[in-house]
C-alpha cells in the first residue's frame, strides 16, 4: 500500500508541472501570432471594428490574466479550450468526434509494430554478428531517412494501385486503416529494433541465463524466461515512443484522406481555427502525459522488484 | 574540427564515461583513421554527391526548374526530359536539383540555431544546477510531451506558413534534444573528482565549463547533430508537403512528392523519385554521422 502511495507521489510530482507546462504553451501559442489572431482570421482586408469585435467575442481584448484565468478554468472544469470560430461548439466536440479513427490507427499501428519489432530484434540479438544482425542494423539508417508520409505513398502504390489488396484511404473501416497503420510500423521499428536489440543482448548476458543453460534448460525454455524479463522494457519502449507515433498518425491521416484528428487539425488550420487547433495539440500533448504515466504504472506493477520494499 | 579532436587530451580524457573505453583503433592522424571508418567513407561519399548536386544545380540542370511547358505536362522520362515532367510541364530532374539546395539550405540554418541554444542550455543547466535546472528541466518535459509533429505545425500555423516560419518552429523545438542531452553529461561531469581538483585548484567556473567539460560534451552534442539532420530534412519535406513549408514555384522534394500524388494511380514516379533523393541524403548523413561518432568514440 505504501508503494501505491510513493509511487502516487512520485507520478504526481513528475505530472503536474508537464501539463501545467503543456496548458500554458498552448495558451501561449496565440501570443506568437504576427498581429494577434482576430486580424490573422480576418485577413489583410478587415476594418479596426471587426478586429476589435472579433477579439471581444475571443477574449481577447481582457487582461491577459484575465484570458489565462478563463483558459485554465476552462480546460480545468470543462475540458476544454473554447469555442470553434467556424463551427461555433466547443472544441472538446469536435476532438471526441474525431478521435476515434485517430486511436484506431495508433492501436493497429502500435500492434503491426510490436509483430514487426519483437521478432526482428530477436533474431539480431540471437544470431550476434551474424548476417541477420548486420542487415537487421544497417536497415535503420535508412528507416530514419524515409518520410513516414512518403511511405505511405510507396505502400499506395504497392498495395492499393498495383497489387489492388486494400483501399488507398476513404473510409471502408478496418481494411482503409491497415496501409496508414502498417505506414507507421514501418517508420518506427528501424529504430525500435535497434534499441530493443541492445537491451535483449544485456538481458541474455545476465547471469540466470547462465546458470539455467547450465542447469541443462532446453534452449526454448531458457529463451521463454528470457522473453518475459524482455516484457518490461519493450513495454517501457512504447510508452516512450507513444509521442512520435500519435504525431505519425496526424500527417498520415492526410495521405489516406482520413477524418481523424489530423483532418481536423489540418483543416482548422486553413479555416484559422485558433481555438481547435489549440485544443488538438492539448488533447494530443496530455493523451501522451496518460500514456506515459499508464506504462510507468504498469511496469511498475509488473516488476516483482517492486513488491519486494 | 581541431578543437574537436583534442578532446584527447582534455582531462576528461581519463575519467570520460566511455569514450575513453578502448584505444582508438589506429592511434593516427584524424584524417587516417576516418578513411579506416567505413560508415564514414561511405557516408562523405553520398552526402557529398548531394551537396555537390546542390551546389552545382545551375551547371547540372538541363532546364529552368520554374520554366512551364502547359502541353508537355506529365511526360515520362525521356532523352528531353531524363525523370520527365510534372503537371505544369517542369522538368524533374533539374527541379530535383534545386529543390536539393532549398531542402538543405533551410535544415541546414533550422539545425545550427536550436544546436547553438541547446548546447549553451543544457551545458550550464547541467552545471549550475538549483532552479534554474528545475525550469530548464520542466520547459524541456513539456516540449517533449508534445508528439513532435503537432508542437510543430502548431507553431508553424502561428507564425505563418513557409521558410521563415518552418525554420522558427524547428528552432523552437529542437534545441530541447540537445539540452536534454547535454545537461546529463555534464551534471555527471560537474559532480566528478576532476572537476573539484579543478576547483581546489582554483579555476574560475567559467573556466572549468568551457575549457574543461564542453570539450567532452561537445563530441556527443556533435553526433547527436549529425542524427539531428536527418531528422530536421524529413521535418523540412514533410512540413512543405503538408503545404506548411516551402511555397511554391520554390522547387522542394516535400511539395514535388505533394504534387505528384494525385497522379500516383498512373505515373507512381513522381512521387517516388522526389522521396527517395530524401532517403539517399538521409542514408549519407546517417552514415556520415555513424562515422564520426566511431572515429571519436562516442556512444
Amino acid at each position: 500500500m505504501t508503494g501505491s502511495l510513493r509511487w502516487l507521489r512520485r507520478t504526481a510530482l513528475r505530472v503536474v508541472p508537464v501539463v501545467t507546462g503543456v496548458v500554458l504553451a498552448t495558451f501561449f501559442l496565440l501570443r506568437l501570432v504576427p498581429g494577434g489572431p482576430a486580424a490573422a482570421v480576418l485577413g489583410d482586408q478587415a476594418t479596426d471594428e471587426a478586429v476589435a469585435a472579433l477579439e471581444a467575442q475571443m477574449g481577447l481584448d481582457q487582461p491577459l490574466g484575465a484570458q489565462l484565468w478563463s483558459y485554465v478554468s476552462g480546460v480545468v472544469l470543462h475540458g476544454d479550450v473554447g469555442t470553434s470560430l467556424i463551427y461555433n461548439v466547443p472544441t472538446s466536440e469536435l476532438i471526441a468526434g474525431r478521435v476515434g479513427v485517430t486511436l484506431s490507427i495508433v492501436a493497429l499501428a502500435a500492434l503491426g509494430t510490436l509483430l514487426l519489432v519483437v521478432p526482428l530484434a530477436f533474431a539480431a540479438a540471437l544470431h550476434k554478428d551474424g548476417v541477420i544482425d548486420h542487415v537487421i542494423r544497417v536497415v535503420p539508417a535508412i528507416g530514419l531517412a524515409m518520410p513516414t508520409f512518403w511511405i505511405g505513398l510507396l505502400l499506395i502504390v504497392v498495395f492499393a494501385v498495383n497489387l489492388g489488396w486494400l483501399p488507398a484511404g476513404g473510409s471502408d473501416g478496418v481494411r482503409s486503416l491497415v496501409l496508414p497503420a502498417a505506414a507507421i510500423a514501418i517508420s518506427m521499428t528501424p529504430v525500435l529494433v535497434r534499441t530493443l536489440r541492445a537491451q535483449l543482448l544485456e538481458v541474455l548476458d545476465a547471469d540466470f541465463v547462465a546458470a539455467l543453460t547450465a542447469a541443462g534448460l532446453p534452449r526454448r525454455r531458457v529463451l521463454a524466461h528470457v522473453l518475459r524479463n524482455a516484457a518490461l522494457p519493450t513495454l517501457t519502449l512504447f510508452g516512450l515512443n507513444i509521442a512520435y507515433m500519435i504525431g505519425g498518425t496526424l500527417v498520415i491521416e492526410r495521405v489516406f484522406a482520413l477524418n481523424g484528428l489530423g483532418a481536423l487539425m489540418f483543416e482548422s488550420i486553413s479555416n484559422r481555427d485558433f481555438p481547435v487547433v489549440q485544443g488538438v495539440a492539448l488533447f494530443c500533448a496530455v493523451a501522451v502525459v496518460a500514456v506515459t504515466v499508464a506504462t510507468d504504472f504498469l511496469v511498475d506493477r509488473l516488476d516483482p522488484r517492486s513488491r519486494l520494499s | 574540427m581541431t578543437a574537436i579532436g583534442s578532446t584527447q587530451q582534455g582531462p576528461g580524457a581519463q575519467a570520460g564515461t566511455g569514450a575513453a573505453g578502448e584505444v582508438a583503433r589506429g592511434a593516427g592522424p584524424l584524417w587516417r583513421r576516418m578513411a579506416r571508418t567505413p560508415a564514414f567513407v561511405a557516408g562523405a561519399v553520398i552526402t557529398a554527391t548531394v551537396v555537390l548536386a546542390a551546389l552545382l544545380a545551375p551547371v547540372l540542370a538541363t532546364h529552368d526548374p520554374a520554366a512551364q511547358n502547359l502541353l508537355g505536362g506529365l511526360q515520362a522520362p525521356s532523352g528531353e526530359h531524363w525523370l520527365g515532367t510534372d503537371q505544369l510541364g517542369r522538368d524533374i530532374y533539374s527541379r530535383l536539383l534545386y529543390a536539393a539546395r532549398t531542402d538543405l539550405r533551410i535544415a541546414g540554418l533550422a539545425v545550427i540555431i536550436p544546436f547553438i541554444v541547446g548546447v549553451l542550455v543544457g551545458t550550464t543547466s547541467g552545471y549550475v544546477g538549483g532552479a534554474y535546472d528545475w525550469v530548464v528541466s520542466r520547459v524541456v518535459d513539456t516540449v517533449v510531451a508534445f508528439p513532435f509533429y503537432v508542437i510543430v505545425v502548431a507553431v508553424v500555423f502561428a507564425v505563418g506558413a513557409g521558410e521563415q516560419g518552418i525554420s522558427v518552429a524547428l528552432a523552437l523545438v529542437g534545441w530541447v534534444t540537445y539540452a536534454r542531452v547535454l545537461r546529463a553529461t555534464t551534471a555527471v561531469h560537474a559532480s566528478s573528482g576532476w572537476v573539484a581538483a579543478a576547483r581546489g585548484g582554483g579555476l574560475s567556473h567559467a573556466r572549468i565549463l568551457v575549457r574543461h567539460i564542453l570539450p567532452n560534451t561537445l563530441t556527443q552534442a556533435i553526433v547527436l547533430l549529425m542524427n539531428d539532420i536527418v531528422f530536421v530534412i524529413v521535418a523540412v519535406v514533410t512540413l512543405s508537403y503538408l503545404g506548411l513549408g516551402v511555397q511554391p514555384p520554390t522547387a522542394d522534394w516535400g511539395t514535388m512528392i505533394s504534387d505528384g500524388q494525385a497522379f500516383v494511380a498512373t505515373k507512381w514516379w513522381l512521387s517516388v523519385i522526389p522521396g527517395a533523393a530524401v532517403v539517399w541524403t538521409g542514408i549519407g548523413l546517417s552514415l556520415l554521422g555513424d562515422g564520426i561518432g566511431d572515429v571519436w568514440r562516442v556512444e
